[in-house]
């Protein structure tokens, strides 16, 4: 494995650690691009063809029809029906034409039919025709010819135009941005000032009580859920106010976010270093002032890691949406909605990767832009002292 | 928009509440208790009861939000699994009698159990290898990157991402899912592989597998680094081989992570539910417990007494994982 390899300046162990993570990166991200081509093609191909020959001309068999007698002119004394099979703007050519549809290549665009009757038909490469015969059309419904169309690669906003307006995407997204936020920030500080206390004050209890914070880091959602549904419900009956509303979810989250919240910034600020905070005290600034003029601006990465981990994990949420939110559209959030779009339009994969791309920008903008906070809180949520 | 701007509103809102409360309540405390003269004007200090009250202000709100979200849900989801669907009678075990006489709870069961061994297992193994890897590589910034990516992608819509690669279209028509596409180019015959039970399964987890691979790279990263050079030095002097290395100093020094990276994932495994909610429903014998558990949430107005049985199952196979946590924790603290 120490061996060079001739030519290059590295050893077959090298190229084999290169080439590994090479495969196992495109295996990682493979899934995702081909979301995202997919997302941009032309639906028409998008069904036919793979994205990976999004760039290749696909090309498909169909046939057109022609115009009726009524269409008809005549010229130098002979009578003609003229048009195009193709629509404006289509960008299609065609390939190879026939006038019967099993033996479609018979004529290369360009080429002449004389059909039955000795009228002849001419398909140009452009999709546009000529049928000539020396006597009067009657036809009152135009003629079927066969062709092979070359269909060039087609990139477009459409099926994002399509989601957003029609699909109801655009509203889910607002939704999701609705709960997210308010989930998101809510939470911080009350977490912030549990966990100064944690950190720095004395009561009886304390331990005790912050291991219970830390047993409830992993106290499964699930176990909550039946009960909370029973209170809103309740609630909703007793105050005669809607059991599913944006300030429900917005406390769900709150609740749920809050073990990881107050364990984090709890470790970070039990990491201040003790002088400062000593120091401040014997100035004679109270604990609420140290808090607030101190430890919070001190405090801001491990805020910052919060607020990314709950914002993904709010953004991304099924589960509590599905329970505490309902399913109208002014609710419905873009998991939910995207949930709902797989079970009715699960062939409909223009409208699924258009919309799975819209519900995952967001988080992966945020993730890419933040990513060093994100990893701190991560590294801190799990290994001591990250 | 009107609904941003009922959204900001909260947020100003719920901020202002809190400071309102934070600094109200301390300074209600400071009113209340002052430091004052006493009779034949002894001075008398309360600064001892503020203190023994102040942390308490501090708590009080994290504590009251935890107990009703958590704390007293959970309490009650273990009382409510002795009742009836709609809460009324007590009916004792009937319900975790019915549980181990369903095939759907069984079969749950059964698949969980193949999630716990084949996710976390797998996580942690490609975790660790591409952690390896790209530490001797320049661009190893950049694959990690797009490695760790699929954490921030949703349950769903990883479960489209990868429903398209397992899409499948007759065997005579074009193939558009990247793993159809695959097997019919290895002159292999198309499959609707998230129908085929029990390999299905294997399927779904696929994509658990892609999300958390990330989580466990990046920490693994981090445990790596603080492994001391001068402990690999010495094995490359003493004649070990890179593999030998790997196996022999590095996995031993990062074995504490390389648990906590496996129980956090198990925790994820054991709650998975939105995965298998998106691809299937648990169709097709891939129903876990706790899309069963939502299932029988609603079904037919509701079950509450088997929906919480199921939750109740589910917390007791997370207990074991619950109660090392906090010893880890304790012992930490110990070494503060």
């Amino acid at each position: 494995m120490n061996a060079k390899i001739p030519g290059l300046n590295m050893t077959y162990g090298r190229l084999v650690t290169h080439l590994s993570l090479l495969l196992l990166v495109i295996l990682w991200t493979l899934p995702v691009l081909g979301l995202f081509i997919s997302s941009l093609r032309d639906k028409d191909q998008l069904i036919v063809s793979g994205w990976w020959t999004a760039l290749r001309t696909t090309e498909r068999n169909q046939f057109g029809r022609t115009g009726t007698a009524d269409g008809q002119f005549e010229r130098d004394g002979v009578y003609v029906i003229a048009g195009n099979f193709f629509k404006e703007g289509e960008h299609k050519t065609v390939k190879a034409y026939s006038d019967k549809q099993n033996d479609i290549s018979a004529y290369r665009p360009g080429e002449t039919i004389t059909l039955a009757d000795d009228s002849r038909f001419t398909l140009q490469e452009d999709g546009s025709y000529e049928w000539v015969s020396s006597e009067p059309f009657d036809l009152t419904r135009g003629k079927r010819f066969f062709f092979v169309a070359k269909i060039p690669p087609r990139f477009a906003l459409d099926n994002y135009r399509e989601v957003l307006t029609s699909e109801g995407i655009g509203q889910s997204f607002i939704n999701t941005f609705t709960v997210t936020i308010p989930a998101t920030i809510i939470p911080i500080l009350i977490a912030a000032f549990a966990a100064y206390a944690f950190a720095w004050m004395r009561f009886p209890g304390r331990q005790l009580l912050f291991a219970v914070v830390v047993g409830l880091l992993v106290v499964p959602l699930q176990m909550s859920l039946i009960p909370l549904l029973r209170l809103y419900n309740n609630v909703g009956v007793a105050f005669g106010v809607a059991a599913k509303s944006y300030p429900g979810i917005w406390l769900a989250h709150t609740g749920f976010g809050l073990p990881l919240a107050i364990y984090l910034l709890r470790n970070y600020i039990g990491g201040l270093p003790r002088d400062i905070i000593e120091s401040a005290q014997l100035d004679g600034a109270s604990h609420f002032n140290i808090f607030t003029r101190l430890i919070l601006p001190l405090s801001v990465p491990a805020l910052a890691s919060f607020a990314i981990f709950q914002f993904l994990w709010v953004w991304n949420d099924l589960l509590v949406a599905l329970v505490f939110l309902g399913k109208r559209a002014d609710q419905i959030v873009l998991t939910s909605k995207l949930r709902e779009l797989l079970g009715s339009r699960g062939d409909n994969w223009e409208i699924l990767t258009s919309s799975a791309f819209i519900s995952i920008i967001v988080p992966l903008v945020v993730f890419f832009a933040l990513q060093r906070y994100f990893v701190r809180g991560l590294l801190a949520g799990s290994v001591k002292g990250g | 928009m009107q609904q941003i701007i009922s959204a900001l509103l909260a947020i100003v809102l719920g901020v202002g509440v809190m400071l309102f409360y934070f600094y109200g309540s301390n300074w209600l405390l400071d009113t209340l208790l002052p430091d004052t003269r006493g009779a034949g004007g002894r001075y008398v200090s309360r600064q001892r009861q503020r203190t023994a009250i102040r942390p308490w202000l501090f708590v009080a709100p994290a504590l009251i939000i935890l107990t009703i979200y958590l704390v007293y849900p959970a309490i009650q989801t273990f009382f409510l699994s002795f009742f009836n669907r709609d809460s009324t009678d007590y009916i004792g075990l009937s319900n975790y009698r019915w549980a181990l006489g369903d095939g759907e709870f069984l079969q749950s069961i059964g698949n969980n159990l193949l999630w716990l061994v084949v996710v976390p297992s797998a996580s942690t193994a490609l975790g660790l290898l591409i952690a390896v890897l790209a530490d001797r590589v320049s661009w190893g910034t950049i694959a990690k990157s797009l490695i760790f990516m699929p954490m921030a992608i949703s349950f769903v819509g990883a479960s489209v991402i990868w429903k398209f690669v397992y899409d499948f279209r007759g065997p005579d028509a074009t193939q558009i899912g990247l793993l159809n596409a695959v097997v019919v180019g290895l002159g292999g015959k198309p499959q609707a592989w998230i129908t085929i039970p029990f390999w299905n399964n294997f399927f779904l987890m696929i994509i658990l597998i892609w999300i958390q691979t990330g989580f466990a790279m990046v920490i693994f990263s981090a445990a790596l680094r603080g492994v001391p050079e001068e402990t690999l030095e010495a094995a490359r002097i003493d004649g070990a081989s890179e593999v030998q290395i790997f196996f022999r100093v590095m996995v031993p020094q990062i074995m504490s992570t390389i648990l906590v990276v496996w129980t956090t994932i198990t925790i994820v495994v054991l709650k998975v539910f939105d995965i298998v909610l998106a691809m299937t429903n648990g169709q097709w014998d891939t129903e876990v417990l706790a899309n069963l558990m939502f299932d029988w949430m609603f079904r037919g107005g509701g079950d509450f007494g088997r929906g919480s049985t199921l939750a109740v199952v589910i917390m007791i196979a997370v207990i074991p994982i619950m109660i090392w946590n906090i010893r880890r924790f304790q012992q930490e603290e110990g070494l503060r």
